[in-house]
């Protein structure tokens, strides 16, 4: 390629991988602390798996309740989130508006406070707010905003009226059209709600800090306990654990919110010989 | 596929919000017939379609009939009928086979049977060679033909056909139209069309619907709205007018008569609706002066390939449009003598548009 490159191509060039260094390096040296034998002495002192070893073995049961909870998250908010979108994109007046807005409240009030609402209504109820159900009801509230927002971003962008009334047009009942029209068509919303709901479940630590007793902790707030109270390599081995588990994660969203462009670029560029 | 007769009666259309979208109208259709509606945007003809579909309920008077029975409550999922959208309604998850099969699968069809319906329809569409295409790799006029053999598959018992060609451009219309012509005749469904285009209405109608401000103005054979329109507005709808206050005595053509030309037309007319004169473009012929039965100054002349429009200005501030077939080499300013056809004046039986 024979560009013309404007006189502030390397200092912004330059400006822009500072930032990114600023960003990343800090990340980079956690996970590496994870695997040096000791931080103090640094990479010179050799590179184990040994803290990875040790956490594993001591914080499993947080990563493990970590993922049964993000699942279950991700279970509740499609069977509550998709059917919301899909009346919320059938119907737009007030009533709709406004539970529109109500549902982004949890992400707009601190988790804390969501927590101690929850406690100060359910903390008498024994079983439930000893159980990891209770975390569950937390991450819901607070996830369930971005299932129904991205399902309903696809289906405000295609004409769903006219869809359904087509299928209807062809004899289908709203069971047939319902699985058979809308929610294929909003698959991609759906698919990049999901992934934004289990990364968020798998993350969330405010919320979760108040709602979890000990025998129940996620895997950040075993984190939050391991940089509090053990050797420095202990927490970073940890780290690299939720990395591991969370970064594929995120690059899947990234690759699920935008299929069309890819789509579209793919068709655009035959492909070279 | 044979038709049926189709009856609306009584129906209006008062929206939630309070617009009255439809008077109280009524309509046989014949079985087998097509019939168009016909009307600028917001007359009423959706309304009317979607009320013989079944996605609007007609006020509580109003009745739609399907073959002498009541289907007024009966939602549009049970109504048996074919439905084309002006934006096609393709369903963006399933193959143009897939979409054209989904009336016969929803249905219940076993898949062999199902199978053979869809090969007999992507034939009779010339869609053959994109029976496995997803529908954003298909052309406007694609999408247009598989909408079609989508409504057509499981043999509705009536095809409605809400503006499908509004979507494409002017060639592809005209190929199309030719298409959805000769399919109509060949299958003989009753078939409503709704469009706003009088071309298209002309072309394809058996009867042509004239609607306006929620109602129907005049529903008659093409050839009958066109050469007999009913009201200022048919009149002024379909095709172009020429309306010129006048009078034709004793064979000349007297223009804002009762004035002195150029001076303030019509005001001294004891009554000036009485003696407006309505003719088509291709009626008025250009001729020597001796035959003249009037003349005007042209103002400007449009080569359109088959035909030449002429606009004249005749005086008392009144100008006429006429379509003449020759390759008259007219200049804007020249001195035109035109004649009209024997029959061209044409009278309106309601004096009262609705508007």
């Amino acid at each position: 390629m024979n560009v013309k490159r404007s006189v502030f191509f390397w200092p912004l060039l330059a400006f822009t991988l500072v930032v990114c260094a600023f960003l990343i390096v800090p990340v980079g040296m956690s996970m590496l602390a994870g695997v040096t034998r000791n931080y103090f002495v640094g990479v010179s002192g050799g590179l184990t798996l040994d803290w990875v070893v040790k956490v594993w073995q001591d914080y499993r049961h947080t990563v493990l309740l970590s993922v049964q909870i993000a699942i279950a998250c991700l279970a509740c908010t499609l069977v509550l989130g998709v059917p919301a979108a899909y009346v919320l994109a059938h119907r737009s007046n007030g009533l709709t508006r406004a539970i529109e807005e109500l549902l982004v409240m949890p992400v707009a009030v601190p988790g804390l406070a969501t927590a101690l609402a929850l406690i100060v209504t359910y903390g008498g109820w024994g079983d439930f707010r000893r159980g990891w159900l209770f975390i569950l009801v937390g991450h819901v509230l607070f996830t369930l905003p971005f299932m129904v927002r991205s399902v309903l971003a696809v289906l405000s962008s295609i004409d769903l009226r006219t869809l359904e009334e087509g299928a209807r047009s062809l004899g289908a009942g709203f069971r047939q059209r319902f699985f058979g029209i809308v929610l294929p068509n909003c698959r991609s919303g759906i698919v990049a709600g999901a992934l934004m709901v289990v990364t968020l479940s798998l993350g969330e630590f405010n919320m979760t800090l108040l709602l979890h007793t000990p025998l129940t902790p996620t895997l950040p707030v075993g984190l939050a306990d391991a940089y509090a109270s053990l050797r420095l390599e202990v927490g970073s081995a940890y780290t690299l654990i939720f990395f591991v588990i969370i970064i594929p994660l995120l690059v899947a969203m990234q690759w699920a919110a935008q299929p069309v462009r890819r789509a579209q670029a793919a068709a655009a560029q035959p492909p070279r010989a | 596929m044979s038709g049926i007769p189709i009856r609306v009666s009584r129906c209006s259309k008062t929206f939630a919000d309070g617009t009255r979208a439809l008077s109280p109208i009524d309509l046989d259709i014949a079985a087998g017939e097509t019939i168009v509606l016909l009307g600028p945007s917001g007359c009423g003809k959706t309304t009317t379609l979607r009320i013989i579909a079944g996605l609007e309920a007609p006020d509580a008077d109003g009745k739609v009939l399907f073959d002498n029975v009541d289907v007024t409550a009966i939602p549009i999922e049970k109504r048996n009928v074919g439905m084309v959208f002006q934006s096609y309604a393709l369903f963006p998850n399933l193959s143009v086979e897939g979409n054209i099969g989904y009336g016969l699968k929803v249905r219940g069809m076993p898949p062999a049977q199902r199978q053979g319906r869809v090969q007999e329809m992507l034939a009779m569409m010339r869609l053959e060679p994109f029976a496995h295409r997803h529908i954003d790799q298909l052309s406007g006029g694609q999408r247009q033909r598989v909408a079609l053999a989508r409504a057509l598959a499981p043999r509705p018992r009536v095809l409605l056909l809400d503006e499908p060609l509004t979507a494409l451009d002017a060639k592809l219309r005209e190929d199309l139209r030719v298409d959805i012509d000769r399919l109509l005749r060949s299958l003989n469904v009753t078939t409503v069309y709704v469009t706003h285009d009088q071309a298209e209405a002309m072309a394809l109608g058996d009867r042509i619907a004239v609607m306006d401000h929620g109602r129907i103005a005049q529903v008659g054979a093409p050839e009958e709205i066109y050469f007999n329109p009913i009201d200022d507005f048919v009149a002024g709808f379909v095709g172009t007018m020429n309306r010129v206050r006048g009078e034709m005595r004793e064979g000349r053509l007297q223009i804002g008569v009762g004035t002195t030309p150029g001076g303030a037309a019509g005001e001294d007319l004891p009554d000036a609706a009485r003696s407006e004169l309505l003719f088509r473009p291709e009626d008025v012929l250009l001729v020597d002066a001796a035959a003249a039965q009037f003349s005007g100054q042209l103002i400007s002349a449009f080569f359109l390939g088959d035909h030449t429009r002429l606009v004249i200005d005749i005086g008392a501030e009144q100008t006429i449009t006429a379509r003449v077939p020759r390759r008259a080499m007219l200049r804007a300013g020249a001195i035109v003598h035109c004649a009209l056809e024997p029959h061209a004046l044409l009278r309106l039986p309601r004096k009262e548009s609705f508007s």
